[in-house]
């Protein structure tokens, strides 16, 4: 409970310094929706080929905005040495790593939200036809992302090549996940529900969320004291 | 010690491969169905092994140093995890040549076999290059362990892969997988060459390890140099 308190202070700190600054939700949002209009002049779909190709295209853009929020995630805290003031207060690794977690996880959320009338807008496609559904996926999708990126975000944060290393460790780590999420993503957006014989790619969302979210909060003293 | 050591383990692993290697291209008959490809599963399956047992060991090590703190298991874990790597690649170059020839395509596009051992080449191949972007050994260690940690979960998938879903890959063959897709007294040398090539990982191990001190003594008289 107590660590719990802890990671939410840490969270609403990490939320209002953005919702004053707005530098990563600015940079995120716009990005995606400057490559949905690039993807949908590159690619101009007619609604058959939205239906195949539109969840993927919709998650890589979320993946990609991911990335931009993540970058970001630990890297804030450099300036004047906060990091080391975090990690020197009384909140314990796991909090303080659970924390930058839910307030990755609620900026990723927010672009997502703005980004999905956009998508629709360019793509068509009948992706509001299963509401419950496409929130349970995009939740999951989106903490697995949320757990990977603030790892490997904290991991880099004192690295030279940080921006080029996020990425280039973070997706393939995260590939079961998004084999997951590009399935149910199609399928929502061709408008169909999530059947029992697809089922099995929530459990695999599901699984990999909660593995490597026990893992991280496991090793939290290692992945942030670098 | 350690150079006779390796001297020994690569003569017998030598001795053994060329062993096999005259059974297998001499005595064993082309398989009914794939012709005299199939040969290539005995080097496929040993290197295969032979990196899972790496990655696994790589990160049991780097569980033992994130616990101990002792820079001794980090090198040994990175020069672990780079031998494995290569026999991945040696896995996954043979696989694709059975794959041209067997199936008429290089790669099997969706396959979850082939696309989770990708995957974790692709790790391993980030494990390293982060550890050259580092410079401090004791960030680097703990850097790498993490990774390494993450990295060896995606094994399991590829372990099991070709027993959740149905791909293009062959399902399990040896019978200790319940596979069974060999003729009896083939199955045998399967094993004999796993020995082999676990036997020949060993020794690169073993030269591996002795630079990557050597380069940790240069590194510190450096550091040494530069502050004195």
């Amino acid at each position: 409970m107590k660590t719990l308190r802890q990671a939410l202070v840490i969270t609403r700190k990490d939320l209002r310094a953005e919702l004053r600054t707005k530098e990563t939700l600015n940079a995120a949002v716009s990005f995606s929706i400057s490559v949905l209009l690039l993807f949908s002049f590159a690619l101009d779909p007619t609604p058959d080929q939205t239906a195949e190709i539109g969840g993927g295209v919709l998650w890589m853009i979320f993946l990609f905005a991911g990335t931009l929020v993540f970058n970001r995630s630990f890297a804030r805290e450099l300036p004047n040495d906060c990091l080391d003031a975090l990690v020197a207060s009384p909140a314990s690794s796991a909090a303080i790593f659970l924390g930058k977690c839910f307030a990755g996880f609620s900026m990723m959320l927010i672009v997502e939200v703005l980004s999905l009338p956009v998508f629709v807008l360019f793509f068509g496609g009948r992706i509001m036809d299963h509401p419950g559904q496409l929130s349970v996926t995009l939740l999951l999708a989106t903490w697995s992302v949320t757990i990977m990126g603030t790892t490997f975000s904290a991991l880099t944060v004192n690295l030279r090549l940080r921006e080029l290393m996020l990425p280039v460790l973070v997706y393939p780590m995260l590939l079961p996940a998004m084999l997951a999420a590009f399935r149910l993503l199609t399928m929502l957006v061709a408008g169909q529900a999530i059947g029992s014989e697809d089922l099995q790619w929530l459990r695999v969302l599901f699984g990999f969320d909660l593995i490597f979210t026990c893992l991280a909060l496991a090793l939290a003293d290692s992945i942030l004291v670098n | 010690m350690r150079q006779k050591l390796i001297v020994a383990m690569l003569l017998v692993s030598s001795a053994l491969l060329v062993r096999n290697l005259y059974t297998i291209l001499l005595d064993f008959p082309d398989e009914a169905n794939q012709g005299a490809i199939w040969r290539i599963f005995y080097f496929h399956l040993p290197s295969a092994l032979t990196s899972f047992i790496g990655f696994y060991t790589g990160a049991a090590l780097s569980i033992m140093y994130l616990w101990k703190k002792d820079l001794k298991y980090d090198a040994l874990a990175a020069v672990i995890n780079e031998v494995s790597l290569v026999f991945a690649s040696i896995t996954l170059i043979t696989g694709m040549i059975w794959a041209r020839i067997a199936w008429g395509i290089w790669w099997a596009v969706g396959d979850h076999r082939l696309t989770s051992y990708l995957v974790c080449i692709l790790m391993y191949a980030g494990y390293l290059m982060l550890r050259r972007s580092v410079q401090d050994p004791a960030q680097r260690a703990s850097l790498s362990a993490v990774i390494a940690i993450f990295a060896s979960l995606d094994i399991i998938i590829v372990w099991k892969s070709i027993e959740w879903w149905r791909g293009n890959h062959p399902g399990p063959v040896l019978s200790i997988r319940n596979g069974g897709g060999m003729a009896a007294g083939w199955e045998g040398l399967a094993y004999w060459n796993v020995l082999a090539i676990s036997l020949l990982a060993i020794p690169m191990i073993l030269i591996r390890l002795k630079q990557e001190q050597m380069q940790g003594e240069i590194d510190s008289v450096r550091r040494f140099a530069h502050e004195v």
